[in-house]
C-alpha cells in the first residue's frame, strides 16, 4: 500500500515538476507593500505576487487554498513579521509542503525583524485587545523603515539567487537613492502636518503619526482589533468636544461608517488613506503611496 | 532532492581539500572560490556580532530608563537615519530585545480552549441513537441536559528541530478524562513539496474531519460524521500529503493507520488495519470567492467490533461485526467575502456527501444465541450548511441533514433465524435534522452561541434541542485552516 503510494507519488512528483530550473525567483510577499518593494529591487528577475490587498484587512486573512498553492511553489516569503499575519502566514507555511519558506530559512524574510519597532507593550494581556507583543507591526509608513527593510531585502535576494546577486544590490542601490530624495521631499511637503490632532481606526497608522508628528487623540476602536461600538464612539465624541481632532484618518478596508458617525457629528473630515500600495488610485507603488497619504492629509488639514 | 548532489558535493570538496593544494590541481580557483566564501560568512558573522552587542547595549540603556515609557523606540535611531542614505548604513539591528527568560525561549506555543453548554431536548440524550445505522461508540448525540461543561482543550505546538514540528492537543472530557485528541510530528524540512505526518492526527478525508471540534460552526458533528465515522476519525499511523507546484491548489494524500476507531476496531494484527486516500483541489474565483472541493476512501477493517442493543423479547444483548468497511467523501465549500476582506461581512457555504459499505460476520447475541451469518450494509448521507456573518461581530447559520439508510442485508435474518425486530438500532428509518445557530463572537478569541435543532435521528421521535455554548480560547492567535 505504502509503496505503491509512494512510487505514485514520486512518479507524479517528477511529472509535474519538470520545469525549467532557470525561472527567476518566484516571490511571494504577504502585503502589497512588499510585493512592490521586492518588484523595485528585482525588477525582471523576480516573479512577484501579493497574497493580500489594500482591500484586505492583514490580520484577518484565511489561507486560502490558492494562497497555499501559491507558497507551495515560492523561493522567497516576505511578511512583516510581529504576529502580524500569526492566523494564516503560519498555515501557508505548514500546509504547503515548501521547506525553503519555514522559519529560519534564507527564504523567510520578515520586514519587523530589521527595524526597531514602535508601541511594543511593557504588559501584554488578551484584556488589552488583539496586541502585538512584539510591538506595533505596520511599520511601512516609516519611510526610513522601507529604506532599512530594502537594504536587508535587497542582501536576501541577492544571497537567494547568486547568479544575479549584482542585479539585485545595484537596484536596490538605486531605489535607496529615489528614496532619500523622495523621502526628503515628503518631509518638505508635510512640514505643515506637524502637530495635527487626528483621530485614527487602528494602529495601523501610528508609524505615519510619529513620523510626520502628528497627533493622536482617540482611536475608533475600543481596543486594538475590538470593532467599534456605538457606547465607544460616543465616549470618544464628547473626548473630541474638549480636544478636538482635525480629521479622523481610517484605512482603505476599515468600514466607513464608524469614520463618518464621528466625522458628521465632530464636523471633521474623514479621510481614508490607502495604508498600501493598491489602496487607491494613485497608490500604484511604494511612492504613489506616500504622494498620496501626503496629499490626503493636506488636503484635510486646510 | 536538488540540494542533495549539491551539499554532497560540497562534502566531498571539503575531504578532498588537503589534497587537491598538495596536488596544485586545477580546482585551486575553487579554493580560493570557497576560501572567499568563508571570509564573506566571517565578516557577517562580524557583522552580526556587533548587531548583537549594539542590541544589548540599548536593552541595558532602555532598561536602566525603566519601563515607564509608552514608546520605547529608540527615536534617535530612527531620525538619525531617516537622513539617509541607508546604502551607506551597516544592516540594522534585528528583532526587538525580548524580555523572556532565556530558559523559557523554547517552551511550545501552549493555548487553551474553554467550552460549555446550557441544553434543553425533549428526548433523553442518554438514549441517542441514529437508527439504522450501526451504533458507532464514539461522541455523538446532544450534550447533557441543562448546564454542561465541554471538551476542554489544551494545544501545544513547536518546532523540534530544523526537521520537525510536534503537536499535541489533550482533551480533557467533562468526566475528567483526558484523552489525546492529537498527538503527531510533521516534516518541515522535505522537497517537492512533501510532508510526512506520524503519530496520531485527525484524517485528512473529507472536509470538516481535520477542524477542530471548537472551530466548527455548529456544537455538534453532521449525522453523516455521526453515522459512518463515529463523530470524528482519528488515525494512529503515517501521513503522506504532496501538494502540486500548480497555481490551482492541488493536494494528494494518503494515508495508513491502526484502524482503531469506528468504523474499524483493535483488530490485533501486524499490517496496517486502516488506510486513506484524499485529493483536494481549490483556488480563488475573483477576490471575492475561494473553495476547494475533494474526494476521500476511507477503508477500515474490523474485528468482533460490538455495539449493545435489545432483542425483540425485550432482553440486552451484544452484536458483534468483523469484516471490512469502506467510506468514499465528496466535499465542498465555497467561502465569499466583498473583496476577499472577511472581517465585515462573509458568507460561507459547505456540503459533504457519504457512502458507506461495510461486509463481513455478523454476530447476533454474542453471549447467548451467538447466531453468526453475513451482514451488508451500503448506506450514505450528506449535510449541507451556509453560515452569514452579517456584522462584525454577528453570524447566523442553517444546517441541514440527511442519512439514508440503503442496504442493510443482515445474514440472520434472511436465513430466519431472528427477525429485523431483533435489531431496533438498524431499524427501517432514514433520519434529517434541521439546525440553525447564531453566535455573537465578542473578539476574535471568544464566541457565544445559540443553537437550535429538530433532530429526527430516532425512529418516529423529534427531538427538539436548544443549546447554548461558550467557546473561549486563550494563549497565542491561533491559525484557522481554510
Amino acid at each position: 500500500m505504502i509503496t505503491s503510494l509512494t512510487r505514485a507519488l514520486v512518479a507524479a512528483t517528477v511529472l509535474l515538476t519538470a520545469t525549467p530550473a532557470f525561472a527567476a525567483l518566484n516571490i511571494l510577499a504577504c502585503e502589497p507593500e512588499w510585493a512592490s518593494l521586492a518588484k523595485e529591487l528585482g525588477g525582471d528577475k523576480v516573479n512577484v505576487s501579493a497574497a493580500t490587498t489594500a482591500m484586505q484587512d492583514p490580520h484577518r486573512i484565511e489561507a486560502r487554498p490558492s494562497l497555499i498553492a501559491r507558497a507551495r511553489s515560492a523561493d522567497l516569503m516576505v511578511c512583516t513579521g510581529a504576529e502580524l499575519e500569526i492566523g494564516w502566514a503560519p498555515l501557508l507555511q505548514s500546509q504547503s509542503g515548501n521547506s525553503k519558506i519555514q522559519p529560519g530559512q534564507p527564504g523567510h524574510f520578515e520586514a519587523a525583524a530589521q527595524v526597531a519597532l514602535i508601541e511594543v507593550p511593557t504588559r501584554v494581556d488578551r484584556s488589552m485587545g488583539d496586541v502585538h507583543p512584539a510591538g506595533n507591526p505596520h511599520l511601512h509608513l516609516d519611510p526610513a523603515n522601507v529604506a532599512r527593510v530594502a537594504t536587508a531585502l535587497g542582501e536576501r535576494m541577492a544571497q537567494l539567487d547568486r547568479g544575479e546577486a549584482a542585479g539585485y544590490r545595484e537596484r536596490t542601490r538605486s531605489f535607496l537613492e529615489r528614496w532619500s530624495q523622495a523621502t526628503a521631499r515628503w518631509q518638505k511637503e508635510a512640514a505643515p502636518l506637524k502637530g495635527m490632532p487626528v483621530v485614527v481606526y487602528h494602529k495601523d497608522n501610528s508609524y505615519l503619526v510619529k513620523w510626520l508628528g502628528l497627533r493622536e487623540v482617540g482611536s475608533l476602536e475600543p481596543k486594538p482589533g475590538l470593532p467599534p461600538t456605538t457606547a465607544h464612539l460616543s465616549d470618544l465624541l464628547a473626548q473630541l468636544g474638549k480636544d478636538p481632532a482635525k480629521a479622523v484618518l481610517r484605512s482603505t478596508y476599515n468600514d466607513p461608517r464608524p469614520a463618518e458617525f464621528i466625522a458628521q457629528r465632530a464636523n471633521i473630515p474623514a479621510v481614508m488613506l490607502p495604508y498600501t500600495v493598491g489602496g487607491t488610485e494613485k497608490a500604484k507603488d511604494l511612492f504613489g503611496l506616500y504622494d498620496d497619504t501626503i496629499a490626503r492629509l493636506l488636503a484635510a488639514q486646510k | 532532492m536538488v540540494k542533495a548532489p549539491v551539499a554532497a558535493s560540497a562534502i566531498a570538496l571539503m575531504l578532498a581539500a588537503p589534497w587537491a593544494a598538495h596536488a596544485q590541481d586545477p580546482s585551486a580557483s575553487e579554493l580560493a572560490r570557497v576560501r572567499d566564501e568563508m571570509k564573506a560568512l566571517q565578516r557577517s558573522y562580524e557583522e552580526r556580532m556587533q548587531a548583537l552587542e549594539k542590541r544589548l547595549n540599548d536593552a541595558e540603556a532602555r532598561a536602566a530608563k525603566s519601563e515607564t515609557s509608552a514608546a520605547p523606540a529608540p527615536a534617535a535611531q530612527s531620525d538619525a537615519s531617516t537622513a539617509l542614505p541607508a546604502a551607506a548604513q551597516p544592516t540594522p539591528a534585528p528583532v526587538a530585545a525580548s524580555a523572556v527568560p532565556a530558559q523559557n525561549a523554547f517552551n511550545p506555543a501552549i493555548s487553551l480552549i474553554l467550552q460549555g453548554t446550557y441544553a434543553r431536548t425533549s428526548r433523553d440524550p442518554n438514549n441517542f441513537v441514529i437508527n439504522g445505522f450501526v451504533p458507532s461508540g464514539g461522541e455523538v448525540g446532544p450534550p447533557p441536559r441543562s448546564f454542561g461543561l465541554g471538551e476542554s482543550e489544551l494545544v501545544f505546538t513547536a518546532n523540534v528541530d530544523p526537521y520537525f514540528r510536534g503537536a499535541l492537543v489533550a482533551s480533557l472530557a467533562p468526566d475528567n478524562a483526558v484523552s489525546v485528541e492529537e498527538a503527531y510530528f510533521q516534516t518541515i524540512a522535505l522537497p517537492q513539496g512533501l510532508t510526512l505526518k506520524g503519530g496520531r492526527f485527525l484524517s485528512g478525508i473529507g472536509y470538516q474531519n481535520e477542524i477542530h471540534q471548537h472551530a466548527w460552526d455548529f456544537q455538534d458533528a453532521p449525522l453523516a460524521y455521526q453515522a459512518f465515522l463515529g463523530g470524528r476519525y482519528q488515525q494512529d499511523g503515517l501521513q503522506l500529503r504532496w501538494v502540486a507546484p500548480t497555481p490551482v491548489f492541488v493536494e494528494l494524500g494518503g494515508e495508513i493507520a491502526s484502524g482503531r476507531s469506528f468504523p474499524g476496531s483493535d483488530s490485533n494484527k501486524n499490517g496496517a488495519g486502516s488506510a486513506a486516500l484524499f485529493a483536494h483541489v481549490g483556488g480563488d474565483i475573483g477576490e471575492s470567492y475561494a473553495w476547494r472541493t475533494g474526494v476521500s476512501y476511507l477503508r477500515t477493517s474490523a474485528r468482533n467490533r460490538t455495539y449493545d442493543d435489545v432483542n425483540a423479547a425485550g432482553a440486552a444483548v451484544t452484536n458483534s461485526f468483523t469484516g471490512r468497511s469502506r467510506v468514499w467523501i465528496v466535499d465542498g465549500v465555497l467561502k465569499w467575502s466583498p473583496n476577499g476582506n472577511s472581517t465585515y461581512t462573509n458568507v460561507k457555504l459547505q456540503g459533504e456527501y457519504f457512502r458507506a459499505r461495510q461486509d463481513g460476520d455478523f454476530t447476533f447475541d454474542q453471549a447467548g444465541a451467538a447466531l453468526t451469518d453475513g451482514l451488508r450494509l451500503a448506506q450514505s448521507g450528506w449535510y449541507a450548511q451556509s453560515v452569514y456573518q452579517f456584522l462584525p461581530r454577528w453570524r447566523v447559520g442553517y444546517r441541514y441533514d440527511a442519512l439514508s439508510r440503503g442496504t442493510v442485508n443482515i445474514g440472520v435474518v434472511t436465513s430466519g433465524a431472528a427477525t429485523l425486530a431483533d435489531f431496533p438500532a438498524l431499524a427501517v428509518h432514514n433520519p434529517t435534522r434541521n439546525t440553525a445557530m447564531l453566535d455573537f463572537n465578542p473578539s476574535e478569541f471568544s464566541r457565544l452561541r445559540l443553537q437550535l435543532a429538530a433532530d429526527k435521528s430516532r425512529l418516529g421521535a423529534t427531538d427538539n434541542q436548544i443549546l447554548l455554548q461558550y467557546i473561549h480560547s486563550l494563549g497565542p492567535h491561533g491559525a484557522h485552516r481554510f
